[in-house]
């Protein structure tokens, strides 16, 4: 996993809410043993017609919009517990998804691919929705803030402190349950199932 | 102090907690399939690392396989390959697999308990959100993404933060022509599909205890529709009359010594819970979903909300989108409208009892001629047992195309896909947009609702065609 800390840049707003992640990549593209590649697929049918015509009207066919920033209404990520919703949309470029409020298991998986779940009030969102697409955000892990560029308006956002230094320094999961391994075999020592 | 159901097999299970962050939990049973392990098996392998506990995996194929002809060669090159690299790498790690043609194959959720593989008081993962279904049976179930089934693979451990918890009490006895479907289905209508989501729910009251361990499933199963980690019930007589005798239950003085642990799991009486819910029975009825989340749903002979009534903007524009998607107007009642499929399969409703409640339906009948009906059992377990009950003479007599173990039109991934545009009432769990393939539109039901449709042609309420 590449270290994360600091993203400024301009953000692509999509203001629905309960975005699932069949739409964020339909069952049809899971086919791949790799985790390489999804990003062409991302939104595939809120994208592109049947026919691969990409569907004018959809925000990522608008050359206008740009950024490793998605912003999307609450209830992100919910539905199926694909891992391949994270990398479509690091696949695609996106490094931050910001979101009132996000599903469980996405959330996890998003963490644990260097992808940073900003979880912001429904009031900070809406604000984030009115700016214009020049305008830009500033995420820092190191400080757990976004900040709207031009009104210099912050919120903080909750990280626990593991997953923030794991991020921080490229970390992941299975490194740290490597080094617990005595400390796992001590375990099943007195758990019987 | 007193403890919850849930508290009790997860501090069994804490191997350490990190301060400020997640808790390293230990995992009894995995389960494994196709489509979520590949890149998992890869990263082991990158590592150098092997798979710690290869006897705590269970796999099989499930998502993308075909429902026809199962003994030939699959024929999308991709979905092949998927599962031949599940069988390549069960082989090289020692794991084992329940693959096509094996007669234990089906769908994860369905093969577990009938094989009585899933039991009280395990934790238990796969890469798949609907893992929560094994927690009918008083287990810590959950969906994991595959860098966690990675995890499991390296070291049988996650780490998850400990979720909240939320007890949902049903009370009272369930009206004629309401299965279990509704209750959850009736649950998510009330809550929304995010309602539960940070929560790991306990379902209890004396509905629940009424209801048989397939029904329990079946509730279990769509926890996760409105956003909670997973769903558990109690285990009681109905619990372990179920699994006792099952091709991997323990028997003897093990059996002895598990139903003396398994007796202990149930919530204390002065446990607290995060957040308490009360649901009297007698008020749930037949439901039938109309938008594109499984949260959007009404009483089979209700009305679509009219937008005045919905306060909150976001829900309101949801439901605008879900109905332009759905091709379906507010206010309107969906009783009576022509549908053209019927999905009756997925580890929401593929059991036998599902399919014992199909057939006591369409005895006799035969299916309206503008509908294609198709009924996938969810193992082939379930599939031997309709046969040695004579359901298939049943559902072949009425026109029904009879079809392999598999995930199926549930999530589209083989050939089993919905048209764009047509409607199909589907005892599956989710109703999202293209999920049962692009375009297509689904009304999420019972297999009672999903039979009635089947023989009429149009949505139908249930109880005008039970036996009085």
């Amino acid at each position: 996993m590449q270290p994360i800390n600091k993203i400024h840049t301009t953000f692509v707003p999509m203001p629905m809410e309960n975005i699932d992640t069949d739409q964020i990549i339909p069952a049809r593209f899971l086919k791949a043993t790799t985790r390489l590649g999804f990003g062409q697929n991302l939104f595939r049918d809120w994208r592109y017609e049947s026919d691969g015509t990409p569907k004018e009207g959809f925000i990522l066919n608008n050359p206008q919009y740009s950024g490793e920033i998605l912003v999307a209404g609450k209830n992100f990520g919910c539905g199926s517990s694909r891992e391949h919703a994270a990398w479509s949309l690091l696949d695609y470029g996106f490094y931050v998804v910001v979101s009132s409020f996000f599903a469980d298991i996405f959330k996890n998986n998003a963490l644990n691919n260097g992808v940073i779940p900003v979880q912001v009030t429904e009031n900070f969102l809406q604000k984030i929705f009115l700016l214009g697409k020049e305008e830009r955000l500033t995420i820092s892990l190191e400080d757990q803030t976004i900040t709207i560029d031009k009104t210099g308006e912050s919120e903080s956002f909750d990280i626990n402190d593991y997953k923030k230094t794991c991020l921080l320094n490229g970390y992941d999961d299975i490194d740290y349950l490597l080094s617990m391994k005595e400390e796992i075999a001590e375990f099943e020592k007195q758990h019987v199932y | 102090m007193p403890q919850t159901l849930f508290d009790k097999i997860w501090n069994s299970h804490v191997v350490k907690t990190i301060p400020g962050g997640p808790s390293v939990l230990y995992i009894d049973k995995h389960f494994i399939h196709e489509v979520t392990s590949p890149q998992a098996f890869n990263g082991i392998g990158k590592r150098g690392l092997t798979v710690l506990r290869p006897q705590n995996t269970v796999a099989t194929a499930d998502h993308n396989v075909p429902t026809i002809n199962q003994h030939l060669p699959i024929k999308d090159e991709l979905s092949r390959i998927q599962v031949e690299q599940l069988k390549e790498n069960c082989a090289k790690y020692d794991i084992e697999l329940y693959g096509l043609g094996h007669p234990f194959q089906g769908i994860v959720h369905i093969i577990g308990p009938e094989l009585g593989i899933t039991q009280p008081g395990m934790t238990i993962v796969c890469g798949d959100s609907h893992t929560s279904t094994h927690g009918a049976f008083g287990s810590i179930a959950f969906g994991i993404g595959t860098s966690e089934v990675e995890m499991v693979f390296a070291s049988q451990c996650v780490m998850q933060t400990k979720p909240k918890l939320m007890r949902i009490n049903i009370d009272g006895t369930l009206n004629s022509g309401v299965v279990s479907k509704d209750i959850i289905l009736h649950i998510i209508s009330q809550i929304s599909a995010s309602g539960a989501t940070g929560y790991f729910v306990e379902y209890a009251g004396s509905a629940i205890r009424q209801l048989s361990m397939e029904a329990r499933m079946t509730i279990c199963n769509m926890s996760i529709e409105m956003g909670a980690r997973g769903g558990m019930i109690a285990p009681d007589e109905t619990t372990f009359d179920y699994i006792k005798g099952r091709q991997f239950a323990p028997s003897g003085e093990q059996w002895d010594r598990k139903f003396a642990q398994w007796k202990e799991l149930y919530t204390d009486q002065d446990a607290v819970f995060d957040l308490e819910i009360n649901i009297d029975a007698v008020e749930i009825q037949p439901m039938i979903t109309y938008g594109t989340n499984p949260g959007l749903g009404i009483a089979i002979n209700g009305y679509i909300p009219v937008m005045d009534t919905i306060p909150d903007e976001g829900e309101r524009k949801n439901i605008i989108k879900g109905l332009q998607y759905m091709g379906l107007e507010a206010g309107k009642q969906l009783l009576g409208m022509p549908v053209q499929h019927i999905f009756i399969g997925s580890c929401t409703n593929a059991r036998i009892e599902d399919l014992r409640l199909v057939a006591s339906i369409v005895k006799g009948k035969k299916k309206n001629a503008n509908v294609q009906v198709m009924i996938v059992p969810g193992s082939q377990q379930v599939a031997a047992q309709v046969q040695a009950e004579g359901l298939d003479k049943i559902f072949e007599e009425a026109g029904f195309s009879i079809r392999q173990a598999g995930c199926s039109a549930c999530l589209g991934m083989n050939e089993d896909k919905i048209p764009a545009g047509e409607y199909c009432i589907s005892t599956s769990n989710r109703n999202f947009e293209g999920r049962q393939g692009a375009g297509a539109r689904t009304l999420l039901a019972s297999p009672l609702t999903a039979a009635a449709a089947a023989i009429t042609g149009v949505v139908s309420d249930v109880r005008e065609m039970m036996p009085q």
